[in-house]
């Protein structure tokens, strides 16, 4: 290994500024729950021009519905378990067990 | 020709996801306070993004528009692009390569390569490696912006400097932190667009037994719904024109493993992740997703090829294959989801992009510019670095778009030789990580030779001295010979040459223990939970694909 190559000095403290700064989930639930609204209102003022033109399916209720699913899935998540308290758990976890 | 017809709603939903991804970008420069925090975000991120990006980053045009374009081609053989080819290299990254790539403390690449060999390894992989990012970067800002000009109408022009510019600021400004956010948006919002398009795309033609029986009469014949029957060798009917040998070989093997396990735009998510079992998790989780993406590709592209008359023929004015997922959702999606589907497409653009981007900024500035040009400055200097290099790299993006219009066919012909260069690299570091006799020039020639070769296979292909039953096979043979001739050049020099000296094999190949006395080996680490443990993540994602090739055999 040459003298110059030290890529250990380049690796970043275990805190990371991005991680906390803001929880991608709460992004995530916010822009598929923003998506979902809009669907779902759009889908119930549907015409039959509409359910025709996708075959006859309720195409933007339903995906609305989904994505209001998926959204409140993340913001439950996000909220049940932030950020901070998921790093706990883990670092117990590397406590907890034999060094690898 | 194409057009979709949008409404204020669907501009709205559009403008919306560009709001967020700039705020991503906005907020997360807050966020980058060194170089490590702008090219490598801070390694500090948990294994569901890391893994969803890492899916994400090749969730871009080739995939959506080329596989779909594949199925109608191709029929559903096209799965052996995830499940032959994709699956098994995740697994075998995920289980047996990222251990080392973590345990190394490499921040790229190309930079095991240093370690392991010689300077001129790695700066002959860093250099071929930034010239293919920035170049197939400007590639995908050409098919973004083909796509803005057919769907939409806006010239060429604007639409490759609107979306330069989108990717300028919140990379310039985030790094690879936004990227990888922007990434997990992006693989959310291209499946709320694809997935109720797939669903309703069935439903037009009347349900599965349907589209089976139109396939079964289309052009692709009964073949066209099965994956593995009329591939038997000498006996090609399968329209995807291979044996069996050359789908395992070439692409399950040697084309696949050189992408999955050494493109550094997909490592990089995975180097990102917070400790070493998140960074083997990464290709596992994303393993899942990927397992069901050919239901959102080539099924559309089934039904287009059987719906749209004359799909295909464009000679004879037809829509080409390529057009297959717009032209269904011009056709089957109503105003609201689809500006979510039209979302969707350009975030996955835009992403395979910023995939490129992001990963070049990384090799030059830790690669070339810190090892070799300017040695030794503080690091606030290589964190503008990497800002510079980010700017630069996307200016010559949109010189190789624009260049791309005048010559369309010389794109088309760049983007297929670099495929060649994964194959070899894999060889390289498969050698590397598990024989110690590999010299640092064994190395060396092994790759250039290895580049050389299937460089060659390519031209002899298209000069017509080699014949081959499709493009599909050109490619898996051109692989072949990048791999083997790799190996054996690799193997010649290397018993040649004096074995290297221990303390360049310390810590970095199996069984030689390293300064801190640990001995790099495949050995899994202990998970408190189930969930958690790669090779049981590894072992059901395989199981799954197993399952599925045998019902879609």
């Amino acid at each position: 290994m040459t003298a110059d190559h030290t890529p250990a000095e380049n690796t970043p403290a275990v805190t990371s500024r991005m991680a906390r700064l803001f929880d991608v989930r709460y992004v995530i639930g916010g822009l598929l729950g923003l998506y979902g609204v809009v669907l779902v209102i759009v889908g119930l003022t549907d015409g039959p021009e509409q359910y025709a033109q996708a075959a006859g399916f309720a195409v933007n209720l339903w995906t609305g519905v989904a994505l209001v699913v998926v959204a409140v899935a993340f913001l439950l998540w996000a909220s049940l378990r932030p950020l901070g308290i998921e790093v706990d758990a883990e670092a117990e976890d590397l406590a907890a067990g034999p060094p690898t | 020709m194409l057009r979709l017809d949008l409404g204020w709603l669907d501009y709205t939903l559009l403008a919306v996801y560009f709001v967020v991804v700039l705020g991503i970008g906005v907020v997360a420069r807050r966020a980058v306070g060194t170089s490590a925090d702008f090219l490598l975000a801070g390694r500090s991120l948990p294994a569901w993004v890391t893994g969803l990006a890492f899916v994400a980053a090749n969730l871009g045009a080739t995939e959506i528009i080329g596989m779909a374009a594949n199925g109608a081609q191709y029929g559903v053989a096209t799965v052996h692009y995830y499940w032959i080819g994709a699956i098994p290299a995740m697994v075998f990254l995920g289980i047996v390569m990222m251990p080392f790539y973590y345990r190394s403390k490499v921040r790229s690449v190309p930079e095991f390569l240093k370690l392991r060999y010689n300077n001129q390894t790695h700066v002959l992989n860093a250099v071929v490696f930034a010239v293919a990012s920035v170049l197939i970067a400007g590639v995908n800002l050409y098919a973004l912006a083909i796509v803005l000009q057919a769907l939409l109408g806006w010239p060429l022009w604007a639409g490759i400097l609107a979306s330069a510019a989108v990717v300028l600021i919140y990379i310039g400004a985030g790094g690879l932190g936004s990227a990888i956010y922007g990434e997990v948006l992006q693989f959310f919002i291209i499946l709320a667009g694809l997935i109720p398009l797939a669903i309703v795309a069935v439903r037009s033609v009347g349900g599965f037994g349907e589209l089976g029986r139109r396939v079964e009469a289309s052009a692709l014949g009964p073949n066209g719904l099965h994956a593995w029957s009329g591939t038997g060798v000498g006996d090609v009917s399968n329209p995807i024109g291979a044996n069996w040998i050359g789908i395992v070989l070439g692409l399950g093997f040697v084309l696949s493993f050189g992408y999955w396990t050494t493109n550094f735009a997909e490592i990089q998510r995975a180097l990102s992740a917070k400790d070493r079992s998140a960074s083997q998790r990464t290709p596992l989780i994303a393993a899942f997703p990927k397992i069901f993406i050919p239901a959102v590709t080539i099924i559309p592209g089934l039904v287009a090829l059987v719906a749209i008359p004359n799909f295909g023929n464009d000679d004879t004015g037809g829509l080409e294959y390529n057009d297959a997922i717009p032209a269904l959702m011009g056709q089957l999606l109503p105003q609201g989801v689809l500006g979510v589907a039209v979302t969707g497409l350009f975030a996955s653009f835009m992403a395979g992009v910023a995939a490129n981007v992001s990963s070049l900024n990384t090799v030059v500035t830790y690669d070339l510019v810190q090892p070799y040009l300017a040695r030794g400055r503080s690091d606030a200097y290589y964190l503008r670095m990497g800002r510079v290099v980010t700017a630069g790299g996307v200016l010559i993006a949109v010189g190789t778009a624009f260049l791309a219009a005048g010559f369309n066919n010389i794109m088309t012909y760049l983007q297929s030789l670099f495929g060649i260069f994964n194959a070899p690299i894999f060889a390289t570091f498969i050698l590397g990580m598990f024989w110690k006799r590999t010299t640092g020039w064994g190395g060396f020639w092994g790759l250039l030779s290895g580049v050389v070769a299937g460089t060659a296979v390519f031209v002899l292909s298209k000069a017509g001295v080699l014949t081959f039953g499709s493009d599909i096979e050109v490619t898996f043979y051109q692989a072949g010979a990048a791999f083997f001739v790799d190996v054996i050049v690799t193997v010649l020099v290397s018993l040649f040459g004096r074995a290297p000296a221990r303390e360049r094999l310390a810590g970095i190949v199996y069984g030689v223990a390293g300064a801190d006395g640990v001995v790099p080996t495949i050995k899994q680490p202990r998970e408190a939970v189930w969930w958690r443990r790669p090779i049981l993540l590894g072992g059901l994602a395989l199981a799954l694909t197993v399952v599925l090739n045998i019902l879609f055999a």
